[in-house]
């Protein structure tokens, strides 16, 4: 039987403390009954013989010590889950915002789920082609994955996500795929956004959403990706499916869980952000992947603006070290027009290299990708020295790459929202910039892929020095 | 057994205080609730103590009993370590993964050590021999390649009163051996030791050789020994994790102890994955073979990350008293001090710096301090060693951070990885400035003798024009490069070869993945060879530095990192066409002046 208590101690910030408990457990739910008959919900943090601290979701707005009731529902915080729960949007909490009918569940489920065991871990290597190249050929997504994008305030970071939420796919195989979709805190416009694009292209069908917007309860988004998740984990691992989870702005929920951290009066790590904010980070994070003998996965891209778009501040220092890579957009590519605004220097994919080269992408990815980078980061050093000493001062070969940068700019990483280039096409577009350069400058790319794919006419271009090479060789 | 039975009065995430343990020792294992999930005793105050769960607390609350089991944190040591893979308290991930499926329920049991299988044994002593702690006893075939070396119990001293050869389960008895006192003791072939203790060694001598690992920016230049131990500190994104896998997979260590301390679950598959098909090319076989895994990844529970690194370090021990050269690998010592800064936060500890705990530093100079080089505890002499080898992954890349300081304090060699080199994809990202390695004078003689006796010099040699390297860059910036003279410009070109055609490694390809010290030797004996004559070529004739560039020989030195190791002749014909190639451009020049 569940008792009722009305024996609230205290009301501090998201927090309350409920006195004289019997039984009460750890991370129990906790649902209160305000005097006007509002219910809100709430979660032991932490308990002692005669008290527990208990965080409520939706805010301590209103809630009075003497006439408040308290019960503790014994159980944990569960959703319930059903496959009716695709092309459907909830509430940050789990409630139905779109006028649908309930869900009637197959299952309930723990929202905190089980740590996975590192053992029942399939590696991730499969490729999955987003359509933009800058991703597809320098910092490659694979299936399992989850790679966060770093974005700044007013950087197209939502345009880029729904793009890789419309576009993604694997190559040559059909299969089912959805995608999970976790607002928390974002502005009414681009959760609009969002369902607006998920709707004009149909993929809302495959979609469940939950939205937490700016004017909703903070503490409840600590909860959103949680069933975010859970419901990627039922769809992924009992439904077989292909699930990509789409969560944004973590910079919300981390500021949240600095809220309760700070009116627990914890001691607080860096800028104010509890010692504990990477263990819990982890917890959201590693829930993505694939398992042993299961056929769904979950590919995780999160999203979080760098405040100042510094990039050592917690939250993506402690998520670049959980996630495996990161996609970073730069205001600077931004501002000159260019769409995506990737910085493919500091973006980096770590599980790229299982998951490209012969029969996954084509045998020349590997050596273009390097090459791409290499020449990429020697051309904006030329451009650096240009801003100082003036063009005049660069050698002929700097000059050679600079114009190599801009190019390499404008044609790869520059591409249109709905334009959906295949793996083929976006190598291709590499080779056309590499042409810029000199043969012999191609270092990391092997002779025989040089041969194969450098397009034929810059070959001509560069005849003397390729003549020079042969009548070497030839003399030996 | 005899069991003390205590009550849960509080419950905050993975610290429990527990009333009415009387009696209770520090740092024993208790198991909390009707669940019977695993902690251990970290504070005791009259007959309260405070708990670390080693599991998730969720759904526990006051009220609930606490059992004392009377015995420290331990592991199990013996046969079949080897090629297994554990979570921080030695469960082993993969016999959870079939009994109870993709994702870690809480209260799980599973035996460490495999209880059924059988071994032969064969025993190397015989009835009525003397024998003293550390001892060998007789041999195991663990693996294709690892010998167990079964020993009499560290403080167990006496004659042989019986020893048997044959097939056993680690738990049968296999000798019985009689103490002064006149007490038989049956010995097994499983042994406990309790994580938290050093076991002990008869002394400690300082390193005298090598760890190769095959990285030729690590040997050649940053060198670290064989009971040494190192950091690679770096921000994210700059490849640590990538280091410390090439190092696992191929220092010429015996055996190898990784551990993923709260770091990223598909790492360990991917250890998982390529350790039994890469062969290791001392031993002709695979390396799982030599390696054993202890994983507790970023979303399993923190306390046992705590306990995963000392779990670690008391098997490389094991395994170092048998005489073996261990590496231990742990990835990442920054993980392991948050697990104890979340643990001291929860016990409303005062903090010291960054909210860390006031005694990180005794706790990681403790740490380092279990590696070295032994005289180990047995009446025979026998020296081994274990090399430590910890990843740091500081905040932001900000080194000032007080995990990295204190790392910095007790170990010998820095690796320094910078995410700036990592950009320009130059791998492995470690700083050729800012690292450093105290082992280079205790190994002189080793290079000396082994190598080369012009090793010490090429290096040197090396070493300087990449420090010249960074002095002229900055003129460069200042002034532009028409202000450096032709001498000043073959050194930028000659270090940029250092740092392309010798330095950067491809983890990914073949045969640049390990390289031998001697073809490493050989390689940079090229560039620096190159650099002497193209010097005493400009100095003397009058060559240009294109001219210098253009030779066909330059392309060989770059593509000299492709050569098998066992076609290393290969070598002294691109020496022979270095010499050839600038003279034919000094005798040219000689015939056209004339």
């Amino acid at each position: 039987m569940i008792k009722e208590y009305s024996t609230i101690t205290e009301v501090n910030g998201p927090l309350i403390i409920v006195n004289k408990i019997v039984n009460v457990k750890y991370d129990e739910l906790v649902e209160i009954e305000l005097s006007d008959g509002e219910k809100r919900r709430g979660q032991v943090l932490e308990v002692s013989e005669d008290k527990a601290i208990v965080q409520m979701f939706e805010g301590t707005t209103g809630i009075d010590i003497s006439n408040t009731k308290v019960r503790f529902l014994g159980r944990v915080l569960e959703i319930p889950v059903s496959t009716d729960m695709l092309g459907r949007i909830f509430d940050g909490s789990g409630r139905p915002i779109d006028k649908g009918p309930k869900i009637i569940p197959e299952k309930r489920l723990d929202i905190n789920g089980s740590p996975l065991n590192p053992y029942a871990r399939d590696y991730p290597n499969d490729f999955i082609q987003t359509g933009i190249s800058s991703i597809d050929v320098l910092n490659t997504l694979v299936r399992g994955q989850k790679l966060p994008i770093f974005s700044g305030s007013g950087l197209p970071h939502a345009k880029v996500a729904s793009q890789i939420a419309r576009q993604a796919k694997v190559l040559g195989k059909e299969e089912s795929f959805s995608v999970v979709f976790a607002a928390m805190g974002i502005t009414f416009e681009e959760a609009n956004f969002f369902i607006t694009d998920f709707r004009r292209t149909g993929a809302i069908e495959k979609s469940v959403m939950y939205i937490n917007l700016a004017n909703d309860p903070a503490i409840e988004r600590l909860i959103t990706p949680k069933m975010a998740l859970t419901t990627a984990e039922y769809l992924a691992f009992e439904k077989d499916m292909h699930v990509l989870v789409i969560l944004t702005d973590m910079t919300n929920y981390c500021e949240a869980l600095r809220e309760v951290s700070a009116a627990r009066k914890e001691i607080p790590g860096r800028r104010g952000y509890p010692g504990y904010l990477y263990t819990d980070l982890a917890t959201l994070y590693e829930r993505a992947g694939r398992i042993k003998d299961k056929k769904g996965s979950i590919t995780m891209v999160p999203i979080l603006s760098m405040p100042e778009d510094d990039k050592t501040h917690p939250i993506p220092d402690l998520t670049g070290y959980i996630t495996e890579g990161q996609i970073i957009l730069a205001r600077e590519l931004h501002l000159k027009g260019i769409y995506p605004p990737i910085n493919v220097l500091p973006s980096l994919s770590r599980l790229k290299d299982k998951g490209i080269g012969k029969e996954k992408t084509r045998e020349d990815h590997s050596n273009v990708m390097n090459q791409l980078f290499a020449s990429y980061a020697r051309g904006k050093e030329s451009k650096e020295l240009a801003t100082i000493l003036g063009e005049a001062a660069l050698s002929e070969e700097d000059k050679k790459y600079v114009k190599f940068s801009d190019k390499f700019e404008e044609i790869f990483v520059q591409q249109g929202e709905d334009e959906n280039r295949d793996i083929e096409k976006s190598l291709g577009i590499g080779w056309e910039a590499l042409a810029m350069l000199p043969v012999n400058e191609l270092k990391r790319i092997k002779d025989e892929y040089i041969k194969k794919y450098l397009p034929k006419s810059s070959k001509n271009d560069d005849n003397n020095e390729d003549n020079d090479n042969k009548n070497e060789e030839d003399k030996e | 057994m005899q069991q003390n039975t205590g009550k849960i009065v509080k419950v905050s995430g993975p610290v429990v205080i527990a009333g009415g343990l009387k009696g209770a020792k520090m740092y024993d294992v208790v198991k909390v609730s009707e669940g019977k999930l695993i902690g251990e005793i970290i504070e005791l105050n009259e007959d309260r103590a405070t708990i670390q769960v080693y599991e998730e607390t969720s759904g526990i609350g006051p009220g609930e009993p606490v059992y004392t089991t009377d015995l420290p944190l331990s592991v199990e040591l013996g046969p079949g370590l080897i090629k297994s893979i554990y979570d921080g308290i030695q469960r082993p991930l993969d016999i959870i993964f079939k009994n109870e499926g993709a994702f870690i329920t809480r209260g799980v049991e599973a035996e460490s050590l495999n209880k059924t299988k059988k071994w032969d044994f064969k025993p190397s002593k015989k009835k009525g021999e003397e024998v003293s702690s550390g001892d060998w006893l007789g041999i195991v075939q663990e693996t294709s390649i690892v010998e167990h070396r079964i020993m009499v119990p560290i403080g167990l001293q006496g004659t042989i009163e019986s020893i048997n050869e044959g097939s056993f389960k680690v738990t049968d008895t296999i000798a019985k051996i009689k103490d002064k006192s006149g007490k038989i003791h049956d010995v097994q072939m499983l042994q406990k030791w309790p994580v938290r203790k050093m076991r002990p060694y008869q002394e400690k001598m300082p390193p005298n050789e090598p760890l190769i690992t095959g990285q030729r920016v690590i040997d050649t230049l940053f060198t670290i020994a064989k009971g040494g131990t190192a950091c690679i500190p770096g921000p994210f994104g700059s490849g640590k994790t990538v280091v410390q896998h090439q190092l696992s997979k191929w220092c010429n260590a015996e055996i190898i102890v990784f551990i993923g301390c709260g770091e990223r679950g598909n790492e360990m598959t991917d250890v998982l994955l390529e350790f039994p098909e890469l062969i290791d090319p001392n031993s002709g076989k695979p390396l799982m073979e030599r390696t054993v895994l202890i994983a507790n990844t970023s979303n399993m529970p923190v306390a046992a990350r705590e306990a995963s690194v000392y779990t670690g370090i008391t098997i490389a021990e094991y395994y170092r008293d048998m005489g073996y050269n261990v590496a231990l690998m742990a990835d990442s010592t920054s993980r392991w001090a948050e697990a104890m800064r979340e643990i001291s936060g929860r016990l409303e500890e005062m903090p010291g710096e960054e909210g860390y705990p006031a005694y990180l530093g005794t706790k990681i100079a403790s740490f380092y301090e279990r590696s070295g080089r032994v005289k180990c505890l047995s009446s025979k002499e026998q020296e081994a060693t274990i090399s430590v080898i910890g990843a740091v992954s500081p905040p932001g890349g900000d080194l000032s951070e007080p995990v990295t300081q204190n790392t910095l304090r007790t170990v010998q060699v820095y690796w320094s990885l910078q995410d700036k080199l990592a950009y320009k994809r130059h791998f492995p990202a470690i700083d050729w400035l800012k690292s450093y390695s105290l082992y280079l004078d205790q190994l002189s003689n080793f290079f000396k003798d082994e190598i080369n006796k012009d090793f010490i010099n090429t290096r040197i040699a090396s070493m300087s024009i990449l420090q010249e390297e960074s002095e002229l860059e900055e003129t460069v910036r200042l002034v532009g490069i028409d202000a450096l003279s032709k001498i000043e410009r073959l050194t930028l070109d000659t270090a940029r070869s250092i740092r392309e055609d010798f330095l950067h490694q491809n983890a990914f390809d073949e045969i640049d993945t390990y390289t031998s010290m001697k073809k490493q030797y050989l390689m940079l004996k090229l560039i620096i060879l190159f650099h002497k004559k193209a010097k005493k070529a400009i100095t003397e004739e009058d060559i240009s530095n294109e001219q210098l560039n253009q030779l066909s020989v330059r392309n060989k030195i770059i593509r000299s990192k492709f050569i098998p190791e066992d076609n290393l002749d290969e070598f002294q014909k691109i020496k022979n066409e270095i010499e050839k190639e600038i003279e034919s451009l000094t005798s040219n020049k000689v015939g056209k002046d004339e």
